[in-house]
C-alpha cells in the first residue's frame, strides 16, 4: 500500500545512520528534520491554497453557470499561481497615517497562527508532525490568536472602514469560540482523549464514527467553524457590500496575499479538524490512508463553499443572537446529554 | 471603580460611504454619523454624475436629443426614449399607428424585466448572495439579444421615433421573443427558490426600512418603492397612455411596506410585464409603424408635462416651445431622485448593513438622479 508514513521513518532512520557515521550529533539532525518538516507542511499549505482558490473559482464559476478561469492553462490551473506571482511583484503599499510596525505584524500573526495549527493535523496513518498529548486543546488555542492579528490590521490601519470590521472579526470569533468548543467537548468526553491519533483511532469503524453519535455536535461545530473562517454567511468582518473589505481594506501586493493566504489555509484546517473529529479522520478501506484524510476534508471544504455561493449575509447582531441565544444552548444541552449517556 | 466607568465615555463618528463604494451603485456619497453600527443620521450627497442633459436639450433639435434620453437612466432607456416620444407627440398633436404603440409596449415592458433583474441582481449583491446576480445577468442577457435584433443595440437604443419607432420588428422576433417569456417565467420562480423564503433572506429583509404611506406620498416616492406600502399607485392603470387599456394585468403591492415587500413587488412585476409582453405578441396588428412628418420637428409654441410609469417611478417630461426646433426649456422628472430622498428618513437607527439593503431595495440608478 502507499502507506507514507514508512516512507519518512525509513528516511530518518538513514539520516540517523548517517549522521552517527560522521559524528554529528544527533541534536543537529533533530534540528534539520524540524525545518524540513516546516518546509514541506509550509509547501503544502501552499499547494493546498493554491489549489483551493482555483477550485473555490470553478465551483462557483459552474454554480453560477459559468466556467470560471479558463485561459491559462488546461481549464485555467494556472491562474492561482499567476495570481500569486503578481500579488508578490506588486507594490507593497503603507498608508501614511497607518501604525507601520502593527500594520506590518499583523498579517504575519494571522498566517503563523494559521500555520501553527498544521502541526497537529493527521493527515495519514502516523503522518503528524507532532501528535501531542493535548492536540485538540492546542489547536484551537492556536488558531484564537489570528483574532489579534484581524484586530491589529484592523486598528492599525487607520481607516473607519477597517475599524468596523477588525471590532466586528473580534466580537464574532470569539463569540463563536464558545461553542465550537463546546461542540468538541462532547467528542472529547466519548473519546476520553485530547490527542488528534487517539480520537482518530477511537472511530475505526464507520458506525464508530463520531458525526452518528454527535450529530449535533457536528452541525454546531460546522457552523461554528465557517463563522470562525469569516466565510458566508457569516462573513461581516469582510463584508463587501458594507465595509468594502472590512480590516484589510488597505492591505494590497505580499501583505494581502498573506491575508488572503491564511483564510485558505484555514479553510482546509476547519474543514481537516472536523475530519479527524467526526468523520472518522484517515481511517477508510482500500485506500491509502492519507487519500482518505483529502476526500473527507475536500468534501467538507465543498459543503462549505457550496454554502457561501448560496447563502445571503446576516447582519452583525443577528449574527451574535444566533450565536449566544440559540448555538450556545444548543451545545450546553448536547454536552449534558452526552455526559449523561456516554 | 464608578469614576473609572464614568471616565469611559463614546462618541459618534462619520463614515464617508462613497462616491467610491461597491454598494452605493454607481457615484453616490453617503455621510453616515455612526455610533458603532448604527447610523444616527446621513446625508446623500449627489451630483457627481451631473451631465447637464437639460442644459443640452436647450442646444440641440428635438430629434438630436432623442439618443440623449438614452443616458438618462441606460438601465431602462426605453422608457425614456418613450417619454421623450411620447411629450414631443402630445406638444405637436402626432398620431401613432397603432402597431407603433404595440411594438413599443412590447419593447418598454421587456424593458422593465431587464431593469428589475439588474435590480434583483445587485440587490441581492448587497445581501451577500452573489449567486443570483450571475442568474439575473443570464436572462438580461437574453433580452437584450431580443433589443440588438430589432434596433441594433444592447444598451442605449434610440429606437423611438416622433409618430412611432424608427425601425420594424423582424420576422424572427416573435417566436424568440414567445420563447423567452416561456424561458423566463421559470427562472422567476427559481430567484424566488433561492431568496424568497431563505431565513437568512428573510431576516434580514423583514420588517427592515419601513417607508410609511404618508412618508412615500409626502416625499414624491413612486413606482414599486411606492406599491410597496399598499397603495396600488400605477400610471398604466390611473391614466391609462399608450394602448395600456387593451391589456389584462395586475398591480401588485407590498403590505408592511418594508424591505421584503418591495423586494416582492418586483418579482411579481416581472411577472406581470411577462404576461403583457405575451398579450401584445399576439395581438400585434399590422399596419404602419410610424406616421410621416416633416424632416424639421417644429411644434407649435406652448408647453407640455408627460409622465409614464418607469421600472423606478414616475418619468416626466416637461416640455416649454417656442416654436423653433429646440426646445425652450427641458425638465426631467425621474422617480430615482424622488426615491432617494426618503432614505435618510428610513435609514435612521438602522445598522449600516441595513443601509446597504434600504438603500439596494429603493432601487436608484445614480445618473438618473443627477441627469
Amino acid at each position: 500500500m502507499l502507506e507514507l508514513d514508512q516512507l519518512f521513518k525509513n528516511i530518518y532512520l538513514w539520516g540517523e545512520n548517517l549522521f552517527t557515521q560522521w559524528g554529528i550529533p544527533l541534536f543537529w539532525l533533530e534540528l534539520l528534520g524540524m525545518l524540513i518538516v516546516a518546509v514541506i507542511i509550509l509547501a503544502f499549505m501552499s499547494l493546498s491554497v493554491l489549489f483551493l482558490v482555483w477550485w473555490e473559482r470553478k465551483v462557483s464559476g459552474h454554480m453560477q453557470s459559468r466556467f470560471g478561469p479558463m485561459r491559462t492553462g488546461w481549464h485555467g490551473w494556472l491562474q492561482t499561481i499567476i495570481d500569486a506571482i503578481k500579488l508578490i511583484l506588486k507594490e507593497d503599499t503603507t498608508p501614511g497615517t497607518a501604525d507601520k510596525i502593527g500594520f506590518l505584524i499583523a498579517p504575519i500573526i494571522v498566517f503563523v497562527s494559521a500555520f501553527m495549527a498544521y502541526i497537529c493535523i493527521p493527515f495519514g496513518k502516523g503522518l503528524i508532525v507532532k501528535d501531542l498529548n493535548i492536540g485538540i486543546l492546542y489547536i484551537l488555542a492556536i488558531t484564537t490568536f489570528t483574532v489579534i492579528g484581524l484586530l491589529t490590521a484592523g486598528w492599525c490601519s487607520n481607516n473607519k472602514f477597517s475599524v468596523l470590521g477588525g471590532f466586528r472579526s473580534a466580537a464574532q470569533i470569539i463569540s463563536y469560540e464558545v461553542p465550537l468548543t463546546l461542540s468538541i467537548l462532547g467528542v472529547v468526553i466519548l473519546s476520553q482523549t485530547l490527542s488528534m491519533q487517539s480520537i482518530v483511532n477511537s472511530q475505526k469503524h464507520i458506525w464508530e464514527w463520531y458525526i452518528f453519535r454527535q450529530p449535533i455536535g457536528f452541525l454546531i461545530y460546522l457552523v461554528a467553524a465557517i463563522a470562525e473562517i469569516n466565510r458566508v454567511p457569516f462573513d461581516i468582518p469582510e463584508a463587501e457590500q458594507e465595509l468594502v473589505a472590512g480590516f484589510n481594506v488597505e492591505y494590497s501586493g505580499i501583505k494581502f496575499a498573506m491575508f488572503f493566504f491564511a483564510e485558505f489555509a484555514n479553510l482546509f484546517l476547519v474543514s481537516a479538524i472536523a475530519t479527524t473529529l467526526f468523520l472518522g479522520g484517515w481511517n477508510g478501506p482500500l485506500l491509502p490512508s492519507w487519500i482518505w484524510f483529502f476526500i473527507k476534508s475536500f468534501f467538507l471544504v465543498f459543503v462549505i463553499m457550496w454554502f457561501k455561493w448560496t447563502f445571503p449575509r446576516l447582519r452583525v447582531d443577528q449574527l451574535m443572537g444566533f450565536a449566544w441565544k440559540f448555538l450556545l444552548p444548543l451545545a450546553f444541552i448536547n454536552l449534558i446529554l452526552t455526559g449523561l449517556f456516554a | 471603580m464608578n469614576q473609572e466607568i464614568s471616565e469611559i465615555y463614546t462618541e459618534e463618528f462619520f463614515v464617508n460611504m462613497g462616491p467610491q463604494h461597491p454598494s452605493t451603485h454607481g457615484v453616490l456619497r453617503l455621510l453616515l454619523k455612526m455610533d458603532g453600527e448604527v447610523v444616527l443620521d446621513m446625508v446623500p450627497h449627489v451630483g457627481y454624475l451631473h451631465r447637464s442633459m437639460e442644459k443640452i436639450a436647450e442646444n440641440r433639435t428635438y430629434y438630436q436629443y432623442i439618443p440623449y434620453t438614452d443616458r438618462i437612466d441606460y438601465v431602462s432607456a426605453m422608457f425614456c426614449n418613450q417619454a421623450f416620444c411620447m411629450a414631443m407627440e402630445k406638444l405637436a398633436n402626432v398620431p401613432v399607428p397603432e402597431r407603433a404603440e404595440y411594438i413599443r409596449i412590447i419593447m418598454v415592458e421587456l424593458n422593465r424585466i431587464a431593469s428589475h433583474l439588474i435590480w434583483l441582481g445587485t440587490f441581492s449583491l448587497d445581501l451577500g448572495a452573489i449567486t443570483p446576480f450571475l442568474y439575473c445577468f443570464r436572462e438580461r442577457e437574453k433580452i437584450l439579444d431580443l433589443f440588438e435584433m430589432v434596433c441594433g443595440q444592447r444598451m442605449t437604443f434610440n429606437y423611438m421615433r416622433v409618430g412611432g419607432v424608427s425601425r420594424d420588428i423582424t420576422p424572427e422576433f416573435i417566436p424568440m421573443a414567445k420563447e423567452f417569456i416561456k424561458y423566463f417565467l421559470p427562472r422567476v420562480d427559481e430567484y424566488e427558490d433561492i431568496l424568497t423564503n431563505n431565513p437568512i433572506f428573510l431576516s434580514r429583509t423583514k420588517g427592515v426600512g419601513l417607508l410609511d404611506q404618508k412618508t412615500a406620498i409626502e416625499n414624491g416616492v413612486t413606482g414599486p418603492s411606492l406599491r410597496g406600502t399598499g397603495l396600488k399607485c400605477d400610471l398604466r392603470k390611473d391614466e391609462p397612455y399608450s394602448v395600456y387599456d387593451k391589456f389584462n394585468f395586475d398591480i401588485p403591492t407590498g403590505e408592511t411596506s418594508d424591505v421584503w415587500d418591495r423586494y416582492m413587488v418586483r418579482i411579481q412585476e416581472m411577472r406581470e410585464s411577462a404576461k403583457i409582453v405575451l398579450q401584445a405578441l399576439e395581438s400585434l396588428p399590422e399596419g404602419p409603424i410610424k406616421t410621416k412628418i416633416s424632416a424639421v420637428f417644429k411644434p407649435p409654441a406652448g408647453e407640455v408635462y408627460l409622465r409614464i410609469e418607469a421600472p423606478r417611478g414616475e418619468m416626466g417630461f416637461y416640455i416649454v416651445s417656442d416654436g423653433s426646433p429646440k426646445p425652450y426649456r427641458l425638465k426631467i422628472r425621474t422617480g430615482s431622485f424622488s426615491n432617494l430622498t426618503v432614505l435618510p428618513i428610513i435609514s435612521r437607527g438602522w445598522k449600516i448593513a441595513d443601509v446597504v439593503a434600504i438603500f439596494g431595495s429603493l432601487d436608484v440608478v445614480l445618473p438618473e438622479v443627477d441627469r
